[in-house]
Formats: C-alpha cells, sequence, structure tokens
C-alpha cells in the first residue's frame, strides 16, 4: 500500500500516470517478505518432492540407469576379452590348424577363485533378452560387489565349470536388478557364464525358496551335506519376495558344456537351443 | 525462498527460467547419482545372500 511496499520495477522514477490502471494495481500489491512460517513450509515441499524423487529413482529411474550401464560395461568387458584373445592367437598361431567347429565342447578350464571385487565373468541369460549380460566379480558384499557390479560369487564355492557348487547372488530389485527376472527361468533355459576362456553353458532345472539362514544351499552338492560333489552345479540367490528380507530365492542349474574362445559363441547364447 | 531466489536471478524472465531448469538438473543430477545412492545402503536393506 505504501511506497517502500512496492517492487523494484515502480519506484519513484517510474510513470505513474503512463499507464495508471495496470500500474497501480501492481503498485498496490505489497511485496512479499519471507516469513519464518512461509521458508519452512517450501522446505518441507522441498523435503516432499526429495523423497517423491527418491522412491522414484529406488524403484524406476536407477534400474533404468544401472541397468544399462551394466550391459554397457559387461559388453565392453566381453570385447576387451575377445580383443586380447584374438591379439594372443595372432600372436602365437595355434597348434592345431583347423578352426574348431562351432559348439565344440571341451574340458572347462577352471580359474582360480577371484580376489574380492575382481571381475572374472560375464553372464548371459538369452530368456532375459539380447542384451542381458552382467559383469561376475569376487565376493558378495554389496558396497565392494553386488552394488557397485551387480553379481558376486560366494567365496569358498567353486568357480565355473568345477565339480560342484558355482554359487552367485545379485539383486532382485533395485541396482539394476541383475537377477529380477529369476522366477521367469523356464526348465533347460541357458545360463551362459562368459570368461576370458571361453562360454560355460549351464541348464535351469529348478527354484526354490528358503529362509535366509539356508547356507547349506552353497554345498558342492545342495543342501545335502556330506557328500562329495557329484555333478557341476550353478546355485544363484537373490531375495524373495521382491522388496523383502523374509525369504531367498534360489535357482539351480546344471552344467551343460563349455566351449572355449578359439570355437567361437556357443548357440546357447542365441536362446535357440 | 523460492521468491528470494527468482528476484536474485538476473536477466528477463526467460532467462530466469533457463537458469532454473539447468539448476533443477543440476541438482537432479546430484540427487540421482550422489545422494540417492549413498542414502539407499543406509535405508534400504536388501539382502540377496544366505548366511
Amino acid at each position: 500500500m505504501d511506497d517502500a511496499a512496492t517492487p523494484e520495477g515502480a519506484g519513484p522514477d517510474a510513470p505513474e500516470s503512463g499507464a495508471p490502471k495496470r500500474r497501480s494495481a501492481r503498485a498496490t500489491k505489497p511485496r512479499r517478505r519471507a516469513s519464518v512460517i512461509g521458508v519452512l513450509g517450501e522446505l518441507l515441499l522441498t523435503a516432499g518432492v526429495v523423497m517423491l524423487l527418491y522412491v522414484g529413482w529406488q524403484l524406476w529411474i536407477g534400474d533404468v540407469i544401472y541397468g544399462a550401464e551394466r550391459s554397457a560395461q559387461a559388453q565392453e568387458q566381453s570385447e576387451q576379452w575377445q580383443q586380447q584373445y584374438e591379439e594372443q592367437a595372432a600372436a602365437s598361431p595355434p597348434m592345431t590348424p583347423a578352426p574348431a567347429p562351432a559348439d565344440t565342447t571341451a574340458d572347462p578350464v577352471i580359474l582360480p577363485e577371484p580376489a574380492d571385487a575382481e571381475i572374472f565373468g560375464i553372464m548371459h541369460i538369452p530368456r532375459f533378452g539380447p542384451d542381458y549380460q552382467v559383469n561376475i566379480a569376487g565376493g558378495i558384499t554389496r558396497p565392494r560387489t553386488l552394488d557397485p557390479i551387480g553379481i558376486g560369487h560366494y567365496p569358498g564355492t567353486q568357480m565355473p565349470g568345477e565339480m560342484g557348487n558355482f554359487a552367485l547372488a545379485a539383486h532382485r530389485t533395485t541396482w539394476g536388478k541383475p537377477f529380477n527376472r529369476i522366477a521367469d527361468l523356464h526348465v533347460g533355459d541357458a545360463i551362459v557364464i562368459e570368461t576370458p576362456d571361453g562360454w560355460y553353458t549351464y541348464r535351469f532345472r529348478t527354484l526354490e525358496y528358503v529362509k535366509p539362514s539356508a547356507v547349506d544351499v552353497l554345498l558342492p552338492v545342495p543342501q545335502a551335506t556330506d557328500v562329495a560333489a557329484n555333478g557341476r552345479y550353478l546355485t544363484m540367490t537373490s531375495c524373495s519376495p521382491m522388496y523383502s528380507l523374509a525369504e531367498r530365492i534360489v535357482a539351480y542349474s546344471i552344467f551343460d558344456s563349455f566351449t572355449p574362445r578359439s570355437a567361437g559363441a556357443p548357440s546357447s547364447l542365441n536362446g535357440t537351443a | 525462498m523460492y521468491a528470494a531466489l527468482w528476484r536474485i536471478l538476473p536477466g528477463p524472465w526467460w532467462v530466469r527460467v533457463l537458469i532454473l531448469v539447468i539448476l533443477a538438473a543440476a541438482v537432479l543430477y546430484g540427487l540421482f547419482f550422489y545422494a540417492f545412492p549413498w542414502i539407499s545402503e543406509i535405508v534400504n536393506p536388501q539382502e540377496v545372500t544366505v548366511q
């Protein structure tokens, strides 16, 4: 109402008579002063918006970001191994001259157990789409392996292709959710582990739901105590139900074949076989 | 608070809107790539392992 309350534009020099109606209408509006209540209200509104954003990030955007990142990282890793192999092959021509036919299976190469957070493999599951590829690293801690890399290998369990149990863990929700569709696997679906040496194809067999304390699923023969290793198993664990800590979902697979890198990518990667 | 921010920003209204959009994008980036992942480890205990 008084001059002190007019906005900057309507100072003493402003032409009062130029456009009297609008000018005066605006000039009479008192300038909003920041009150404690007003600032508090704005802060609370902001906090509410940030919390909604967090939920949106946790349930949707974060997975889009991390999922794409995981896939790109694994793609890069795969190309790097292929390049290393080709450089090696070029440097020292193989003893066997004839190129091996597709889907040659050989005795699997057994990798040494990786260090914590050391990437040693890439998981491909054609059932989850042709772009599904996630790095596998040693260790099962969230801050070092599961959150930043993707899939973790239980220390002390066997390695791909080895007699016994190759046991892995990954998120089913959030952090790019590598095992999100674990319950969609069909019997016989290929689960292919790529390493610098080649591709280990496992075939999915069955799902199980267990208590979080059921460490016997990691035994050389899952859930069979005091039984010597009698086969090559792959055990994948994740949370169940989704977003819950109550139980764990376990997917068991059986070793099918090993395809050395010299033989080229196996047909199990296409999802047809 | 936000009214004060609007007054502090220079230029005509569309320049201010542009600056605010850029600011909002920067804040979102900071939240999505730094703040939220950090908070997530604290408030969202996800356990996927048996032990």
